[in-house]
């Protein structure tokens, strides 16, 4: 599903990813844990097609289509989904007309025709339910004044009414609540099947405890430096970074 | 429009003489009431001319070479020989609204005489002046700065006609007056329009003004309202502008208001070519309420320049202003927000916020806050705010497969809504909300049709 090799990106000639190699097959979830500051982030917006990075190398493939040169919201058509670290508040556009224009465009770039409001509003009644988010949250402007757990839900909320191909979640563990965290976990369990897929970008473990990787990553200066299953999560969080960032340099 | 004497068309003449030829004509058809200022108000315009960019007020917008060239002059009332209905075909049901109609600057003799409540009188303000003169003796010439303003002086020595609106003590107007200020010539004109609104004592009114072209003809408009809110009155002022590029539009708002009343305006320019509004609130009485709103929607090279001024003459008064404006390609705008607040204007609480939008390098906006405070106990603030289009909403709207320009109507449309949120007559913010929309669509119609009410144009004339 999706194929990076060799990846490379930089920011006012600040190489960020300096070669970032990672395969997903449709029904897998990845975790891609690391420090702070080792390119997780950048390594999402890149492949969201953000532009204030430049890609100076290397090659991403999505459903076998280069997608380096799309626009962002091709990209989103072709079923990419990025859930934000920090979602953007927007007064003045309102969620419910946010949610259809994009649905619609979406529709539209499938060839399908614009959704009907009644249909709208039934699909909105339904994944509302699934991730627990508050009418009245939907009733107002995008993430405007929503609280920090809030925002990630509402992200949750638009991945499964959007139902992307690829989900690349950006911490969207943190800030949650217990309960909160449970629900978001199930919405994206209950989405998962085998022909759609999921990265998750996390520090913690516990979230990996709700939704199990088939693979954990760690990203540390701007490439991918361990493999593992999901013990390698619990190794890190028994032991930290230190090890990691050892054996890198030692390899160096 | 036969009678419209084409003086200036072909001629070089000043709009002085141009007056002083005409004199006859205009005072022999006209009450006593206007006549009796236009002697003073020629000596003033003398005196002042029209404004230039020399003039403090009008620093950033140089209207002299939009008020000289070829024009013809609405002298005299347009004779239409066809029913308006064959002109326009209004669907009211869009908005119900008692409607009338101005074209040219003259009341259109057969607007109806629809139900209005009891003692309200909405009509042609020529005429009111000869059946009760003395009531706009009491009014006319009292709020408008006609000895110090060129335009205004301008405007009252060539007044003929325009509407008025008086609402009588205690009467509560639940539905909109509407006005439709019409242009339609088949040459460039010029236009002297005069208005006056007068509401008693808790007595309430909303007053929606939409100035539209209707060919594509040049325009020079010259309008002067005034107002005047007795204790405990409410005035909601809408004023929808939505003329072609080759318009230029000076449209003074004059408003006196007394004790606990409460007014607001919300100049909407969806579409333009040059426009001045001056919207002048002076609160005289203690707890009155003044709230100016505008929007500003530019594009090519069409410029706007609005001009506040809200006198706080006496203690605990309330005022709260809010322009916003969207700039495109090579547009340029102007915002100047006078407060003044007097010597014993204490507990005085003025706030005012001009944020603009800019779209491109070329588009530029000039914003200028003016406090003149001379109170103590004073609460008051101001902000003006540039800015360019938030890159991370335009990525975050594109992430969910939202194209560049949809997100950016999106998000242009997200700024103003600050403005038309103020609106709160439900059917009319709707419409607005639509028209705004429809403007960064490009879509719409600034001939044919009235925007508000979806009236049809005669559908024969070309619009810029
Ligand atoms: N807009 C930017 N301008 C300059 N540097 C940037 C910008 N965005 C990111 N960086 C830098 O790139 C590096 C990687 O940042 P990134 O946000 O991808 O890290 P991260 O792995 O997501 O970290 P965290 O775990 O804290 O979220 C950091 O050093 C950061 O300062
Ligand atoms: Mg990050």
């Amino acid at each position: 599903m999706l194929s990076i090799k060799n990846l490379h990106a930089k920011i006012d000639d600040k190489e960020i990813l300096r070669g970032v190699d990672l395969k997903v097959k449709p029904g897998e979830i990845h975790a891609i844990m690391g420090p702070n500051g080792s390119g997780k982030s950048t390594l999402a917006s890149v492949l969201a097609g953000h532009e204030m990075f430049e890609v100076s190398e290397g090659e991403v493939l999505f459903n076998g289509k280069d997608i380096l040169e799309m626009a962002p919201e091709d990209r989103a058509r072709e079923g990419l989904f990025l859930s934000f670290q920090y979602p953007v508040e927007i007064p003045g556009v309102s969620m419910v007309n946010f949610l259809r224009t994009s649905l619609n465009e979406i529709r539209k770039y499938k060839g399908q025709e614009p959704i009907s409001a009644s249909d709208f509003l039934k699909l909105m009644r339904e994944k509302k339910k699934l991730v627990d988010i508050d009418s009245k949250l939907t009733h107002r402007s995008v993430n405007e004044g929503f609280s920090g757990g809030e925002k990630k839900k509402n992200e949750i909320f638009q991945m499964v009414m959007l139902d992307p191909k690829l989900a690349i979640l950006d911490e969207t563990d943190s800030g949650l609540d217990i309960d909160a965290l449970r629900i978001v976990a199930n919405g994206v369990n209950n989405w998962k099947r085998p022909d759609n897929a999921t990265i998750l970008i996390t520090h913690y473990q516990r979230l990996l405890e709700y939704i199990v990787p088939d693979y954990v990553h760690v990203l540390y200066r701007g490439r991918i430096v361990k493999t593992g299953g999901k013990e390698l999560a619990q190794e890190l969080e028994a032991k930290g970074y230190d090890w990691i960032k050892k054996e890198f340099e030692e390899q160096v | 429009m036969d009678n419209a004497i084409k003086n200036i068309i072909g001629r070089d003449i000043s709009l002085s003489t141009l007056f002083e030829e005409n004199r006859q004509t205009i005072e022999d058809s006209s009450s006593k009431v206007l006549n009796n200022l236009r002697e003073q108000a020629l000596e003033a315009f003398l005196k002042l001319g029209i404004p230039s960019n020399k003039v403090e007020n009008y620093k950033y917008t140089n209207l002299q070479p939009y008020f000289s060239g070829d024009f013809s002059f609405s002298l005299n009332a347009p004779d239409f020989t066809g029913r308006m209905e064959d002109i326009f075909s209004c669907d009211v049901e869009t908005l119900d609204s008692f409607t009338i109609f101005i074209v040219n600057g003259w009341y259109y003799s057969n607007n109806g005489s629809a139900l209005l409540p009891e003692g309200v009188r909405v009509g042609s303000l020529a005429a009111l002046a000869k059946e009760d003169p003395s009531f706009v003796e009491k009014y006319y010439g009292k709020n408008a700065p006609w000895l110090s303003d060129g335009l205004v002086a301008l405007n009252t020595m060539f007044a003929r006609d325009g509407f008025y609106i008086h609402i009588p003590k205690g009467v509560v107007v639940e539905k909109p007056i509407q006005v439709v200020n019409i242009l339609l010539s088949e040459e460039p004109l010029m236009t002297n329009q005069r208005n006056l609104i007068v509401l008693e004592e808790n007595s309430e009114a909303r007053v929606l003004v939409c100035d539209h072209t209707l060919s594509s003809d040049r325009f020079v408009v010259n309008n002067v309202t005034e107002g005047f809110v007795a204790p405990n009155a409410r005035l909601d002022y809408y004023n929808l502008q939505n003329q072609h590029n080759a318009t230029t539009q000076v449209a003074g708002l004059y408003v006196d208001q007394k004790e606990n009343s409460y007014v607001k305006t919300n100049n909407l320019t969806l579409h333009t070519g040059v426009g001045r509004n001056n919207i002048v609130l002076k609160l005289l009485g203690k707890h009155a309420e003044g709230h100016a709103y505008g929007l500003y929607l530019l594009d090519k090279n069409q410029h706007v320049d609005n001009f506040s001024f809200i006198d706080h003459a006496v203690p605990e008064c309330f005022s709260d202003e809010l322009f916003k404006g969207v700039l495109d390609d090579h547009a340029t705008a102007a915002f100047t927000g006078k407060i003044m607040v007097r010597p014993d204007a204490q507990k005085t609480n003025a706030y005012q916020t001009n944020n603009n939008l800019l779209l491109t390098r070329d588009a530029k906006i000039n914003s200028r806050p003016q406090l003149e405070i001379y109170a103590d106990d004073v609460k008051c603030s101001h902000g003006a705010t540039v800015g360019q289009l938030d890159e991370e909403a335009m990525f975050y709207l594109r992430s969910r497969g939202i194209n560049k320009d949809e997100a950016t109507i999106l998000l242009m449309y997200a700024f103003a809504y600050e403005v038309i949120e103020k609106i709160k007559m439900d059917p009319l913010r709707e419409q607005i909300r639509s028209l705004v929309e429809k403007r960064f669509r490009g879509e719409l119609d600034k001939c044919h049709s009235c925007v508000v009410c979806g009236q049809k144009g005669t559908g024969n004339t070309s619009c810029l």
